[in-house]
């Protein structure tokens, strides 16, 4: 089933060729903001203004932004905790994601959800899931949901390297296998499981996702540092999801520059600095799809600087925005736990919901 | 009104549902062409197909997540686990995702979904079979947690379920599938969070849920003929959300209470009716409030010890005779 | 704008860090990324990275202390910037939050602490209030070093009705007062008048509970009613000034009549006497007669009941109570016979009622049918004479010939609580007892 359609060489082809001048200009912008707003993220957390965890997806940035490009109005998004990326490249603003880190009223959740659980069901993104792995089943319903209505969409799930180990992740794919739900499930390989290298995490044979082949499931795996090619090979996954019912296994390799979480301790322990280094130096995204629109003509330098100048000047917006934004009332722990009870229905009128004394 | 089995009043709930929202599908393990392994889906499978009723895979977290995840599209997916003690297998699931999702999205979605399926000791199928676990799942805000004890109940409870937009844990009992009830034959519902006093009394309130409702019953029968103690027996019917006025109201009445379930006591459904009750009704007390509860070890599979480990009528009564 | 670079937080649970050792030296350029120092954090040493670009110009921090997160640790220049004024931007870093906490928390202290001492004192003996119930209750647990212990609604219906907990009997598990003992206790206020309250508890002297010693040795859970009977007639025998009295009595009379009386109901078909109905039914006409020794002790008063509540002692499974016969001193033989067979048997399957067994004015016990000679009961609270009756003995007597015959006799032992009845009292009634017994005819008078 591992059918590989085209080299890397020829993946300015086909797919890419639909892309206007302006559509390439906002995906090197979208990769810019992504960089950027994590990074102006990380500042602040390191100013002690926002709590829990952050995982950041600097070094991916090609992944979620080739892939979601290809998206239309029936296609759906769903994501684990290193999820800022695929928040922005679904369209969420940045002042509601970072207002969300900061804990505020005006967080894309609220302040609820935090920094793993970015939801924006408007722009069918589902979230944003804390467990690793946890999010593949219902990645198999939101297809179970679109081939149910008889909606030709697809669903795109991602996942990090180190969820492959889970049962539900199994399941899930037995389950979209055997049903046929159009769901395309995106490991995103940045080689690391938390700090335990691919090789001592998992056992496999040529690559990741030929765990497909065991479910007769579709699956390819290539690297995911040049858009055009994400956009490419994620393309035929996503048409065989539409029009076959198809599921797919992709394995996309990628890389993370920052630890796990900012928790990460030992972020540069189980990896060389020369690793790190030789990933950004020559495998950076931002670097290798700037280059290509370049050579392509489609932006000059002074360009990328702006593009660049702009998203930081978004994401310090994003910051005044989220310190200015109130923080949510204690009345609002309350509130968002039952859709009855929100909406004030009939069915809430009876019983107690919380035992609060 | 018409005598039928708890088995057929939620077989004709889902039957009725399945009819009125083309949205409700129901997943599980043999649930269509097998027919259900307790055969409460009997028959549902040939009168409405393969879009409608879907055997699933030995998966209880791949399909209660699929579940999960195809209600936030706006499915109203019935899940039937062949055993709550599964769900263990699926509590990710069920507690992460059913349980929070709309939460942690600030209230942006919700998650219609039902699961059921029996939950209770009692057919000497050891401990991984015999759970029963409404105090796990009550315990998450954002659950909700009903548990039936007659056909009646059982009907206008499911319907009301599926109806729900909020994940709803359906709680039957394998021990209860065979036993009639009169139920009528016109369409009703029953709100969730309205408990039932399924016999009024006025010297000790029985406060109990599901099959253990039915022990309180017996109790007050025996307590009535050989202890001249009237006892009011509450079914609380939903257990999440709480009918805490009708257990408050019979404790006020009767000035005694004791709370029966079929669970464990340790941080049991009872052990909350009982700080409610002790913090609510303190003045009314005449006496502390009794528990009764299944004897705390798993589950036993000797049958005539396990019907030991599980209340039974003696044990209401001796509690009850005990505060007095 | 001057960058001031603070203790970052890195990771979810640091809270102060230490600044090993600075990269980057005063004066160096940095760009974004750059390594500045290495920060050992509660988990791991750390890199600390540049999020801007330009100089370090000053560090306010140097290597190997220990700040809290947020504290300032150095000030970054951009290209053509230079050090805002000294007031402004510089700050000592013990201006913030965290270095001072302890100091703080000592200033939020003092004006607690002078709070209290400004608080009015509390008077020394706030005056009682003896009709609130709360009050009471409070001070007799004061007084005693005891609990009263009562049901929530017992307290809440004893507070309606005026009645004070501390003297009632609590017939629920462990002496619990429950709503039942405060309601027959108001009923019985009501029929006479007051309540006895109930003398100072005593101080029980810390022993050392007793342990199994070997493997035959069990260990009995207290009951309810073995906690009632434990503490009550500890109470009893050792707040009570307990004296006794006895007398041998002549049964003969008493056991022809009995026979009589028996052949006459057997004939009808009616229930036989017992020899302990003639007792109470004695007891209640001496009481009667005596009616100084039918009385409670009452703190600055004696209360001599206008009615004998006769309570007769019943041995039950796992204990003793003391079911009561209501106005005893009116009541036939046979009715005494009859309520006190009813009595018993509702004692030994437990469904006597509070009203059954409580405000009992005077007590009989007998131990005849065990074949006790002669034994000397407790007094049962707040009663103030109990009566021990011993077994039938045959026995050689003098008789009023002076001759030695065969006698049937039971000794009669009172025990009294001198605070109510004195000895010529209780040898009065004493007296009264043998005088109807020994011509048990006038019990019919």
């Amino acid at each position: 089933m591992h059918t590989v359609l085209q080299s890397p060489g020829e993946s300015r082809s086909t797919i890419n060729e639909q892309l206007t001048k302006a559509d390439k200009i906002r995906l090197l912008r979208d990769m810019y903001r992504i960089r950027r707003f994590e990074q102006t993220s990380l500042k602040y957390y390191n100013l002690g203004r926002m709590g829990g965890f952050l995982h950041l997806y600097s070094g991916q940035e090609a992944v979620a932004v080739g892939s979601i490009s290809l998206l239309g109005e029936n296609d759906h998004v769903i994501t684990a905790y290193r999820d800022h990326g695929h928040a922005l490249a679904v369209g969420m603003s940045m002042n509601e994601c970072m207002a969300e880190l900061f804990g505020k009223a005006t967080g894309c959740s609220k302040g609820k959800g935090g920094s793993m659980h970015f939801f924006a069901p408007d722009k069918r993104y589902w979230g944003g899931h804390g467990i690793v792995g946890g999010q593949t089943p219902l990645g198999a319903g939101i297809a179970y949901a679109l081939k149910y209505k008889n909606i030709p969409g697809c669903c795109l799930c991602y996942l990090g390297d180190g969820a492959i180990n889970q049962g539900a992740f199994h399941e899930s794919l037995n389950l979209a296998a055997l049903f046929q739900l159009p769901v395309v499930y995106v490991i995103e390989n940045n080689g690391y499981s938390m700090g335990t290298s691919q090789k001592r995490s998992s056992a496999y044979k040529s690559s990741l996702a030929e765990r497909a082949e065991a479910y007769n499931m579709a699956w390819d795996v290539f690297i995911g540092e040049d858009l055009y090619e994400v956009r490419n090979r994620t393309n035929i996954a996503i048409e065989r999801a539409r029009k076959a019912q198809q599921p797919t296994l992709l394995e996309i390799q990628t890389y993370r520059y920052y630890g796990h979480s900012v928790a990460d301790a030992n972020a540069k322990k189980y990896r060389t600095s020369e690793e790190i280094d030789d990933y950004k130096n020559n495998h950076d995204p931002l670097q290798i799809f700037g280059k290509a629109l370049l050579e392509e003509e489609v932006v000059t330098q002074a360009d990328i600087q702006e593009i660049d100048k702009a998203a930081k000047e978004e994401a310090n917006a994003a910051v005044a925005f989220a310190e200015e934004s109130p923080l949510p009332q204690e009345s609002d722990i309350l509130n968002d736990v039952y859709w009855e009870v929100d909406n004030q229905t009939e069915a809430a009128k009876h019983g107690s919901y919380f035992f609060n004394n | 009104m018409a005598l039928i089995t708890y088995r057929e009043a939620l077989r004709t709930a889902l039957d009725e549902e399945i009819l009125r929202d083309e949205n409700v599908v129901v997943l599980g393990e043999e649930v269509a062409q097998y027919n259900g392994a307790y055969k409460v889906t009997e028959g549902l499978w040939a009168a409405h197909g393969d879009k409608r009723l879907v055997d699933t895979p030995i998966s209880e977290a791949g399909f209660v997540g699929m579940g999960i995840g195809a209600s936030m599209l706006g499915l109203r997916p019935v899940i039937e686990l062949m055993f709550w003690s599964f769900a263990y297998v699926a509590f990710d699931q069920i507690v992460n995702n059913a349980g929070c999702v709309r939460y942690m999205s600030g209230g942006l979605l919700n998650v219609p979904i039902v699961i059921r399926g029996p939950a209770n000791g009692g057919t000497n199928v050891g401990a991984t079979h015999s759970h029963t676990p409404e105090n796990f799942l009550a315990n998450v805000p954002g659950l909700k947690v009903v548990a039936p004890a007659t056909a009646y109940d059982a009907k206008g409870l499911l319907k009301t379920s599926i109806r729900d937009n909020d994940p709803v844990m359906f709680m039957e009992n394998t021990l209860l599938y065979g036993e009639k009830w009169e139920v009528p034959d016109t369409e009703y519902l029953i709100p969730l969070g309205q408990a039932d006093i399924k016999r009024a009394g006025t010297d000790v309130s029985l406060i109990a849920h599901g099959r253990a409702v039915l022990t309180c019953l017996k109790a007050a029968e025996l307590l009535a003929a050989e202890h001249d103690i009237n006892a009011e027996v509450v079914d609380l019917r939903s257990i999440r959300p709480l009918d805490e006025e009708t257990v408050l109201n019979s404790v006020r009445k009767t000035h005694r209470a004791v709370v029966v379930e079929e669970g464990k006591p340790f941080c049991g459904i009872g052990a909350q009716l009982a700080s409610i009750i002790q913090e609510k009704a303190f003045d009314d007390l005449d006496a502390p409030i009794g528990r009764v509860a299944s004897v705390d070890a798993p589950a036993i599979y000797s049958p005539p010890l396990e019907k030991r480990q599980l209340p039974d009528p003696q044990r209401v009564i001796e509690k009850v005779l005990r505060l007095s | 704008m001057p960058i001031t670079i603070e203790m970052p937080k890195l990771s979810d649970t640091m809270t102060e860090g230490t600044l090993l050792r600075w990269v980057k030296k005063v004066g160096d350029n940095v760009a974004v990324g750059d390594v500045l120092a290495e920060v050992e954090t509660d988990k791991a040493t750390m890199e600390m990275e540049a999020f801007d670009d330009g100089t370090l110009s000053e560090v306010y921090v140097s290597d190997g202390q220990t700040v809290q997160v947020g504290q300032k640790l150095a000030l970054l220049l951009g290209a053509g910037e230079s050090k805002p004024s000294e007031s402004k931007e510089s700050k000592p870093a013990e201006s913030k939050p965290s270095a001072p906490a302890s100091k703080q928390s000592d200033a939020q202290k003092k004006p607690d602490a002078e709070k209290k001492a400004s608080q009015p004192k509390q008077p020394e003996s706030p005056a009682p209030q003896p009709a609130k119930t709360a009050d009471s209750e409070k001070a007799a647990a004061a007084e005693t070093g005891q609990r009263v212990k009562a049901s929530p609604l017992a307290k809440k219906v004893a507070a309606e009705l005026g009645v004070q907990l501390e003297n009632l009997p609590g017939s629920g598990p462990g002496g619990r007062i429950i709503r039942d003992d405060v309601l027959s206790a108001h009923e019985n206020r009501a029929e006479t008048g007051t309540q006895a309250p109930k003398p100072a508890a005593p101080t029980t002297p810390a022993v050392v509970p007793p342990q199994p010693v070997s493997q035959q040795d069990v260990q009995i859970q207290l009951g309810g009613m073995r906690r009632t009977i434990a503490a009550r007639l500890l109470e009893a025998k050792t707040t009570i000034p307990h004296f006794y009295l006895q007398a041998e009595i002549d049964a003969e009379p008493l056991v022809q009549l009995r026979q009589q009386l028996n052949t006459a109901n057997e004939a009808a078909g009616l229930p036989k006497f017992t020899i302990n109905d003639f007792i109470l039914k004695a007891t209640a006409v001496a009481a009667a007669h005596v009616p100084k020794a039918n009385a409670s002790f009452a703190g600055d008063t004696i209360v001599q009941y206008g009615s004998v509540q006769l309570a007769c002692a019943v041995a039950i499974d796992d204990g003793l109570v003391t079911p009561v016969i209501r106005d005893a001193q009116t009541k036939t033989l046979s009715q005494i016979s009859a309520e006190v067979k009813d009595l018993a048997a509702k004692a030994r399957s437990k469904k006597l009622k509070p009203e059954q067994y409580q405000g009992g004015t005077i007590t009989v016990s007998n131990l005849g049918s065990y074949g006790v000679d002669q034994f000397f009961a407790i007094i049962n609270p707040p009663q103030s004479l109990i009566v021990s009756v011993g077994a039938i003995l045959k026995k050689p007597v003098v008789n009023a010939a002076g001759a030695i015959v065969p006698g049937q006799r039971i000794v009669l032992a009172l025990s009294c609580d001198h605070r109510v009845v004195d000895g010529a009292i209780g040898a009065q009634f004493l007296a009264e007892l043998k005088r109807l017994l020994e011509t048990p005819a006038l019990m019919l008078v």
